[in-house]
Formats: structure tokens, C-alpha cells, sequence
């Protein structure tokens, strides 16, 4: 189910602007990785190129190589929309289909896949939904718009619908910032059972919570504004955060960011 | 991490000097304690200080506007009003005179000293010809706005989009004077060829002649209905959140499912108010239908053959003749098509509200 992600020499652009330089790190199967680092340093970019989301934008493009289990996902030949099935994302927003009800909203990428048997549809449903801790709340009202949910729930139905569709790494970008301590809880629970499936990379903000929920953290960094945004440091979470071997990330871990 | 909240105190650009910054210079407030000139200048007591509270006036703007709006409120009731009485009275002492049934005859002769009118064949000419430009407006405009909000680069979009909104422009007797004299010419070849391979429909069949034909009208019509339904689609597709949009994308949509999946849905309530005012437009059209249709009283689902009228066309073609029982048959169809709108703007209110517990809680 799971795959190793890696990059090497990823570059990023928007326009004229490069926001990320050579970017080098490979990510184990059936871990979580954090991305760290202030604001403007790339790793929401660097997160968005991983399933080629990057690219929507208009102008913007990746440089060098990413693969997941040796296939390069950048390749010519590649379907994109292939990639992002392999390679599902959270947002930092909870962005359920507004017009879609709750089963419709779990459903939608296995609709996009082609499947439409009632009976398979309500099963990876069942299973997204238990997967993401929400069954119980939602299984009397599953015909409910899915954005009348609260936030927390929200976005944790917005999981069980990039799990639906069984993918082998799961990004997530900042996914608990919008919401209260409670959901992120919650939500930090559900990382630490859905690694047992997927490979999971996530961009925080929250320090507390990349120690809490990763295996390996990942510090960026920018030397100035207008600078593109580096890898500093790779390591074992549990170094990074008691014993970092670059100034910089010992620097920022501790709140001394300069 | 004892000393982070130093650090952080005047990290960045500085801490102090931030704060300095919002506060009033010396010099500055000094001025304006020496030239008190309104009560709102940040010296003196303040907007929300000092004082006894001052009494409420009796007749402020407040009141002013208040009493305003209302006027404004119940102008727009006493003007329906005094429309619809109007209306009734005239249309009412041409019913009684008439000598036929009001919904079933199939002709218009309110001039004689019997009047025969009937509204029947007018208002099937209405909806038909209303309907069938919709149905023929409806996919290309939505496909010309998905093209020019999701597909065509930013400013060929712009720009094409405000030649749509010139379209609309376009006054319709120019529309009739060009739908009568140089599109019917195509429209005719093509009945013609229509006829040729089509005529075991009856929609197709007939001998002729082809021309101004309920075909011609319709297309006329879609195209006048077309920069409508294209630009109000438009905007209701531009406002679909990008949350939504990458949400789809995300889920390995290609650029079309994404479209169905998050933009189509996202718009519809937008689509259907769209179509609304496409078919208002369409049924309350005049002049351009009243040149380029044939004119007959009759029901039929023939498309190619001469022939159609639509109320507002009759309106328009028989007013010039008309006496004084001519015009009250005329108004009492203006009454009808009135009816009819009022009736496809309901239904579209009702559709726009079955979903109303979806397209609220998305705003």
C-alpha cells in the first residue's frame, strides 16, 4: 500500500520566482514526515509538487526528479490525474463539495474513477469513514450536506475522502490549522493509524505537533524574502528536536528565527 | 527556551520601534490640542469618552433614509397596482365582447362588430419558440462560459467576454431587420434540407414554404438570449472556491470531471437564474419575432414551415389597427403572457429552493 517517496534536485517556480532550490529527501513507506520551517520557505510548495498540484497554477513548474518507488512521476508519459490518485491530499481548509452530501463527498474520487455500483460505493464509504474516526458521527445523517459538518469534522471527512480511494501517500498541508485543539487531537490520532497504511507527509506550523505525530522531520529554511526556500536539515524527529546538527534548525526550534 | 519571550519581543524588524509608530508624534498632538476642530480627532477626550452621553435625535439621517426607502418600498406597489387595475379594466370589456372562447379559438379578429380572438395558438407560439431558443442557448452558452472561466487564458477571456456582454447590446429590431432579410436565407436551405431527409417528423414535415418560420424565430432569439446566460454563468463559475476546484483536481480529476465535479454543481442555482432571465427575455421578445415569424394563427409543432406568432408579436403587429375592443383583447393578452412569466419564475424559485440546504451552507 505504502511507497518511499524521494526527491532529488526538486526545484520549484512560480513564474520567474523560485521558490524552492534543490530539494533532496527520500521519505520511507508507512512513516510520517514533517515539513518544518517559517512561513515563505517553500514547503507547501515543495508538499504540492510531490502529486504534481503544483502545476495548476498558472505559470508555475517543478524542476528535477521525484519518485515514488523508482517510477519518476514527472516522466513524459505519466497521466497526472494518475499521479494524484496514487498521491492524495489534504488541504489546509476543510474543502468538502459544498453541493455534495456526506456519502457523495467520501465517494467523489471513486466516482471520478469510473466506479458506480451502489454497493462497493457504500462499503468504501463505511470503510473511508471508520478509517477517519467519523463513521460514528455521521452514519444516521450520511445524505447531509458535507458542509454542514463542523470544522474538525469537516476536515476529517475530507481524509476519509482522499483515503477512499486507497492512494499510497498522503499529504497534508497544515491540515489542523484551521481548527481547535480538540480536532487536532483528533486528527493527530487518526495520523498515527492511518501510518500503518500510507506514507504521510505533513506541513505544520505547530512545532508541538511535528514532534508529537512524525517519525522524520524535514526543517526549511529562506535566507531572505525573495530567496528560494532550502532544505536544511533531515533528520530522525526525535534528533531534530532534542539535538539538531545545523544552527539554523536549532535556531528556529528553540524561537530564536533569524 | 527561557528567553523566547525576549527574543521574540524584538525579533524581526524591531519590536519597539513598531509600536512607536502607531503612536501620535509629539508634534502632531500637540497641534491638535491647540486647533480642537471635530470631536474626533484622536486628542481631547476621545470618540468614546468623557461626559455626559448625549440624547438621541428625534429627526436624524436615520430617520430620514428610513422614511425614504419605505416611500421607495411602496411606490413599487402602488405602481403593480395601479398596472394591474388598469389592466383588468381594459381587458375585461373586450372578453365580454367577445364572440368566441377566449383559449380555444384559433384566429384574432377583435376589430369586427363580432369580435373573435383567441389566445390559445399565441401562447403555444410563445412557449414553443421561447423554449426551443432556450434549449438551443443553454449549451453553447454554458460551454462558451466554462471556455472563457476555466479554460481560455486570462485575457482572451476578458476580452471575449466583453464582446459577449456587446452582443446583448445590440438592439433587437437590428436583430429582426437582420434575422428577417439575411439569416433567414441559410435557415431557409437548411429547413429545405431538413425537409428533405427529416419529414417523417412531423417536426420537419410540410410542404412549404420554409423561412419565417418558428426555426428562424428561435434562432433568432437564441442568439439574442445567448450573452445572458453566458455572462451571468460566467461570473457564477469564476466564483466557484479554488478550495473546491484543487479538492477535485486532487482527487485525480482531469480538468472536465472537475468541472462536473466541483464547478457545475457549485454554479447551478447561478445556471438556472441565468436560464430564467434567458427565458424571460425570450418570451417577452417583440419585435424581433413579430419580423421574423410567418404570422399565422394555428397550432402546430411544425418548425419549418412559414408560420408562429407569439403574443408579444401579435401585440405589436395588431396594435396600429386596432379599436377600442382590438386593444382590450390585446391587453388581456399581455395579461396572459404576464401569467405565463410570473409561472416559469415561480418554477425556477421553487427548483432554486429544493436544494437550498446544500447551496446556503456552501456560502
Amino acid at each position: 500500500m505504502a511507497k518511499r517517496v524521494s526527491a532529488s534536485n526538486v526545484t520549484a517556480y512560480y513564474g520567474g520566482f523560485k521558490a524552492i532550490e534543490n530539494i533532496n529527501l527520500t521519505v520511507e513507506p508507512k512513516t510520517v514526515t514533517a515539513l518544518i520551517g517559517p512561513s515563505g520557505c517553500g514547503k507547501s510548495t515543495f508538499l504540492r509538487s510531490i502529486n504534481r498540484m503544483h502545476e495548476v497554477l498558472p505559470g508555475a513548474r517543478v524542476e528535477g526528479s521525484l519518485t515514488i518507488d523508482d517510477q519518476d512521476i514527472y516522466d513524459r508519459d505519466v497521466d497526472v490525474t494518475a499521479v494524484r490518485r496514487t498521491i492524495g491530499m489534504v488541504f489546509q481548509r476543510p474543502n468538502p463539495f459544498p453541493t455534495m452530501s456526506i456519502f457523495e463527498n467520501v465517494v467523489a474520487g471513486l466516482k471520478l474513477n469510473g466506479v458506480r455500483k451502489k454497493s462497493i460505493l457504500e462499503d468504501a464509504a463505511e470503510k473511508a469513514l471508520r478509517s477517519a474516526n467519523l463513521w460514528d458521527e455521521v452514519k444516521d445523517r450520511l445524505g447531509k450536506p458535507g458542509a454542514g459538518l463542523s470544522g474538525g469534522q469537516q476536515q476529517r471527512l475530507c481524509i476519509a475522502r482522499t483515503i477512499a480511494v486507497e492512494p499510497q501517500v498522503v499529504l497534508m498541508d497544515e491540515p489542523c490549522s484551521a481548527l481547535d485543539p480538540i480536532s487536532t487531537l483528533a486528527i493527530e490520532d487518526l495520523m498515527f493509524q492511518l501510518k500503518d497504511k500510507f506514507t504521510i507527509i505533513i506541513v505544520t506550523h505547530n512545532m508541538q505537533q511535528a514532534a508529537r505525530v512524525s517519525d522524520r522531520t524535514a526543517f526549511f529554511s529562506i535566507e531572505k524574502t525573495g530567496d528560494p526556500g532550502r532544505l536544511i536539515e533531515y533528520d530522525n524527529t526525535q534528533k531534530i528536536f532534542s539535538n539538531p546538527s545545523m544552527k539554523k534548525t536549532e535556531d528556529y526550534i528553540t524561537g530564536r528565527f533569524g | 527556551m527561557g528567553e523566547t519571550p525576549h527574543r521574540s519581543a524584538d525579533a524581526g524588524t524591531g519590536g519597539t520601534r513598531v509600536t512607536q509608530s502607531h503612536e501620535w508624534p509629539a508634534g502632531a498632538s500637540a497641534r491638535v490640542a491647540e486647533a480642537p476642530v471635530s470631536t474626533r480627532s484622536p486628542g481631547g477626550t476621545g470618540l468614546g469618552g468623557g461626559g455626559a452621553l448625549p440624547r438621541s435625535r428625534k429627526f436624524g439621517a436615520e430617520r430620514a433614509f428610513r422614511g425614504l426607502t419605505l416611500a421607495a418600498g411602496t411606490a413599487v406597489l402602488v405602481i403593480i397596482a395601479a398596472i394591474a387595475i388598469f389592466l383588468i379594466a381594459k381587458a375585461v370589456p373586450a372578453l365580454r365582447a367577445n364572440t368566441e372562447n377566449f383559449w380555444t379559438y384559433e384566429g384574432w379578429s377583435p376589430n369586427e362588430t363580432e369580435p373573435k380572438f383567441g389566445i390559445g395558438t399565441l401562447a403555444f407560439g410563445t412557449v414553443l419558440s421561447a423554449a426551443l431558443a432556450l434549449l438551443m442557448a443553454v449549451p453553447v452558452a454554458l460551454g462558451i462560459a466554462l471556455y472563457l472561466s476555466h479554460y481560455a487564458p486570462r485575457r482572451l477571456g476578458t476580452a471575449l467576454g466583453f464582446l459577449i456582454d456587446l452582443l446583448a447590446a445590440v438592439p433587437s429590431v437590428v436583430f429582426g431587420l437582420w434575422g428577417r432579410d439575411i439569416f433567414i436565407n441559410p435557415v431557409r436551405d437548411f429547413s429545405v434540407w431538413l425537409n428533405k431527409y427529416f419529414s417523417w417528423l412531423p417536426i420537419f414535415g410540410g410542404d412549404g414554404p420554409f423561412g419565417k418560420s418558428i426555426m428562424l424565430g428561435a434562432l433568432v432569439l437564441a442568439i439574442m438570449v445567448l450573452p445572458i446566460i453566458t455572462s451571468l454563468s460566467r461570473e457564477v463559475f469564476l466564483q466557484t472556491p479554488t478550495a473546491n476546484e484543487e479538492a477535485a483536481l486532487a482527487l485525480g480529476a482531469t480538468r472536465w470531471e472537475m468541472l462536473r465535479t466541483a464547478v457545475l454543481p457549485y454554479g447551478r442555482p447561478g445556471i438556472i437564474a441565468a436560464m430564467m432571465l434567458g427565458l424571460g427575455r425570450a418570451l417577452g421578445e417583440t419585435i424581433a419575432l413579430a419580423m421574423t415569424l410567418g404570422i399565422t394563427f394555428g397550432v402546430s409543432f411544425n418548425l419549418i414551415q412559414s408560420g408562429g406568432n407569439t403574443i408579444a408579436a401579435n401585440i405589436a403587429n395588431a396594435f396600429g389597427e386596432a379599436n377600442e375592443t382590438g386593444r382590450g383583447a390585446l391587453i388581456a393578452s399581455g395579461l396572459v403572457l404576464f401569467t405565463i412569466t410570473l409561472i416559469v419564475n415561480i418554477t425556477a424559485r421553487a427548483i432554486i429552493h429544493r436544494r437550498r440546504e446544500f447551496t446556503e451552507s456552501a456560502a
